[in-house]
């Protein structure tokens, strides 16, 4: 162990073939953890539901592993991943936002209140810049709700917990006065889409595919480049067959998670109705009550094995997360303020005596973090069609609890985006999962409290062998 | 270039590199440094001795734009120089090697090495690549075993981090480097290889403060010494003007011997 160079010293040749595969390709032994324990609840429910309730046409006959569950739990997760982005960050700074929760619900009141009270009767219900002027609204407060947390904890010195402990109680009465305790609604109709909430609010199977080839080609671009780049300065690049290997993964996830959403069907009311607004003609069949496409039946439209379906394709809130996951992983590893929120949470000294305005820093952090929480509230609301005080209740803990077991480490320094969005997936994949085989919620909490807990041991027992 | 400065030096005295005037900061009531004046030559090794405490740390802090001081002016090449934070004192070529070494234990050698100056790619992204073969490149020179380059500086020997905090502070053209306490953490080889350091980078014209307990090590590689007590100087001596044992004297009872210019911390002679 004492001397051994990454670039594979002789110690590599005393290793099995898998650590020898893993170390070759750079694989982070951590995030295949985490992905085996995901692998292990889904197919776990997916069995446990097939026995309570058999037949839910799962890949193990239960019903969690079917495309409409998989399609709902990625829905599900937008929320809480977004914010869970911007989270690893605050965290890695040594820092915490307790106030999330409080500032979705905040954002999202507020921004209901201007659509519905305000924007509705300025412009006329349903006008296109409706939307748009919300959810500029909800990002641009969001921020600044952020900001004014980062400049309290920077420039005023106070611990980040009191300020967000303080944000988390203050923001909500102030939500609370905002909407008149009243739920604010309806949403836009456009506004609505960001939601995912009906058939235009995802783009389609032609969209999704192009959209997963655009991926599967940047990917394998970003490794071709990389390599290149690593020859140019003459290093040794990772073998060839890693190279390959890294981008048939990547692809197969990209394509894999398409063919999952695009699988999953409109349900036949809201197809009957989608072919009935766009005169689609809807083909002659005999009902089946198993079946999910629909026909005509006489002047009934009905449920069949074989007859119109409509895929959904990817709904707009996994766009959004999966944008935000990819713009943040850049900002986090790519750019000169990613790194000096690293550097500050690893030696906030270090970092100042080195000429980082740590405290600068700092209010740009919580800023980021507030612009997402805006982002979160925009999809919460759209999804609800509603904004409502109890929007963001105990998300602060959600967040966080995702950042912590997808790898952010509370001492600062440590974290990653994608680990954050795995973890955040990891949570609602139990509480939905959980959901699913009607566990009643008290037990769910109790469940998902103690796999954060047990994710933390797990991650501190790796980290003390890898050392 | 060392010959010009050679020829330079025949015609008039050199200009001090820089002279730290009357500095003075307080914490709290509690003068950490009180009216101290040093200053230091092109090509010279100034030790900067004193106890724990002294204010020889919280003085070159000052110099390093890590404290911005009460009063006192300072001049690099006989400019006023104002230097308020540690980006300030980089513009003037200042460069310091800490005791803590100030490395951020989560990044690698390469981040560390360029924190705060990360080499940039046409889109300004960070260019890691490049800095890493850079990082090689230096590292190379200084530490050929270094090989770590990967991964992040906490897992490094101490010898391995105090080289990567070297590396960080000779690399971008110091004029002035500030060493405080550089082999306090590093065995007897390493210490001499720091030793050896300070000659090359002596012999370049660099001005270099070396603060350290040892007045061993100082007598060995220093051309003067400056000695602190309670904030204040005691005295500046040549090495040669001064023995160990005086200067000793200097640092425990505050006595300036006959061969030292005294300072206002001097004992006066009663």
């Amino acid at each position: 162990m004492a001397d051994q160079s990454n670039t594979g010293g002789p110690a590599a040749s005393n290793e099995g073939p898998i650590s020898r595969l893993i170390r070759a390709a750079e694989i982070d032994t951590r995030t295949l953890g985490m992905l085996a324990a995901m692998a292990a609840i889904w197919v776990g429910f997916d069995i446990i539901s097939s026995i309570l309730r058999p037949g839910g046409g799962g890949v193990f006959g239960g019903s969690f592993l079917t495309s409409r569950n998989l399609w709902i739990l990625l829905v599900q997760t937008s929320v809480i991943a977004v914010m869970t982005t911007g989270m690893v960050l605050v965290i890695v700074l040594r820092q915490i936002d307790l106030s999330v929760g409080s500032m979705l619900s905040i954002v999202a009141v507020a921004t209901g209140v201007l659509q519905v009270f305000h924007l509705g009767p300025a412009l006329g219900v349903g006008h296109p810049a409706i939307w748009i002027i919300a959810v500029v609204f909800a990002i641009a407060l969001g921020a600044a709700i952020g900001a004014i947390n980062g400049v309290l904890i920077a420039y005023g010195q106070i611990p980040s917990f009191i300020v967000t402990l303080g944000g988390l109680i203050a923001f909500s009465g102030a939500a609370f006065l905002i909407a008149s305790g009243v739920t604010v609604a309806p949403m836009d109709k456009t506004f609505k889409l960001i939601g995912g909430n009906g058939p235009a609010a995802s783009i389609g199977p032609i969209w999704s595919w192009a959209l997963a080839a655009v991926a599967c080609i940047g990917i394998g671009i970003g490794v071709v480049a990389g390599r290149r780049r690593r020859l140019k300065f003459g290093f040794k690049p990772k073998p060839v067959w890693a190279e390959i290997l890294s981008v048939v993964v990547g692809c197969a996830a990209v394509l894999g998670t398409t063919a999952v959403v695009n699988s999953y069907l409109y349900p036949p009311r809201v197809a009957e109705r989608f072919a009935l607004d766009n005169n689609i003609p809807i083909p002659p069949g005999v009902e089946d009550k198993a079946g999910l496409a629909i026909c005509q039946a006489g002047d009934k439209v009905v449920t069949c094995l074989d007859g119109l379906t409509f895929q959904t394709g990817y709904p707009i809130p996994v766009l959004i997360m999966f944008a935000v996951g990819l713009v943040m992983t850049f900002v986090a590893r790519r750019t000169r303020f990613g790194r000096y929120i690293f550097a500050t949470g690893g030696n906030p000294e270090a970092a100042l005596l080195a000429g980082v305005n740590t405290k600068r820093l700092t209010v740009m952090v919580y800023t980021l973090m507030g612009g997402l929480v805006g982002i979160a509230a925009v999809i919460a609301s759209a999804r609800l069609d509603a904004a409502t005080t109890a929007l963001g209740t105990l998300n602060e803990l959600y967040v966080i609890a995702a950042a912590v077991i997808g790898g952010t480490s509370l001492a600062g320094g440590i974290g990653t985006i994608y680990g954050a969005i795995l973890g955040a997936l990891l949570m609602q994949s139990l509480q939905s999962g959980m959901a699913l085989l009607n566990v009643d919620s008290a037990y769910t909490n109790i469940v998902v409290g103690i796999v954060l807990v047990l994710a933390v041991f797990v991650d501190q027992i790796y980290r003390r062998r890898v050392k | 270039m060392s010959t010009q400065e050679i020829s330079a030096a025949a015609v008039s005295p050199p200009a001090p590199l820089v002279e730290m005037n009357d500095i003075s900061i307080a914490f709290g009531g509690i003068k950490a440094v009180d009216h101290a004046t040093i200053d230091l030559y092109p090509g010279e090794v100034v030790g900067l001795l004193g106890h724990n405490g002294a204010g020889k740390s919280t003085l070159i802090k000052v110099l390093s734009g890590a404290y911005k001081r009460d009063s006192g002016v300072i001049r690099i090449d006989g400019k006023d120089a104002e230097i308020s934070n540690p980006r300030d004192a980089k513009a003037f070529g200042i460069e310091t090697i800490y005791q803590t070494l100030a490395l951020a234990d989560n990044v690698d050698a390469a981040a560390n090495l360029y924190l705060g100056r990360e080499l940039r790619t046409r889109w300004g992204t960070l260019d890691d690549i490049a800095m890493e073969a850079e990082c090689r490149k230096v590292m190379g020179r200084l530490n050929p075993n270094f090989r770590r380059f990967k991964e992040p500086v906490k897992s490094l020997s101490g010898g391995q981090r105090q080289s990567v905090a070297i590396a960080r502070a000779i690399h971008f053209n110091a004029r002035i480097l500030i060493m405080d306490e550089p082999t306090a953490a590093l065995g007897p080889q390493e210490t001499a290889q720091v030793g050896e350091l300070i000659m090359q980078l002596k012999a370049q014209g660099i001005g270099i403060f070396l603060i350290s307990h040892d007045i061993h090590d100082v007598f060995d590689l220093a051309d003067r010494i400056a000695v602190m007590k309670n904030g204040r100087v005691v005295g500046t001596a040549r090495v040669t003007d001064v023995t160990k044992d005086e200067v000793l004297g200097m640092i425990i009872l505050g006595k300036c011997p006959p061969g030292a210019i005294p300072g206002p911390g001097a004992l006066k002679a009663s």
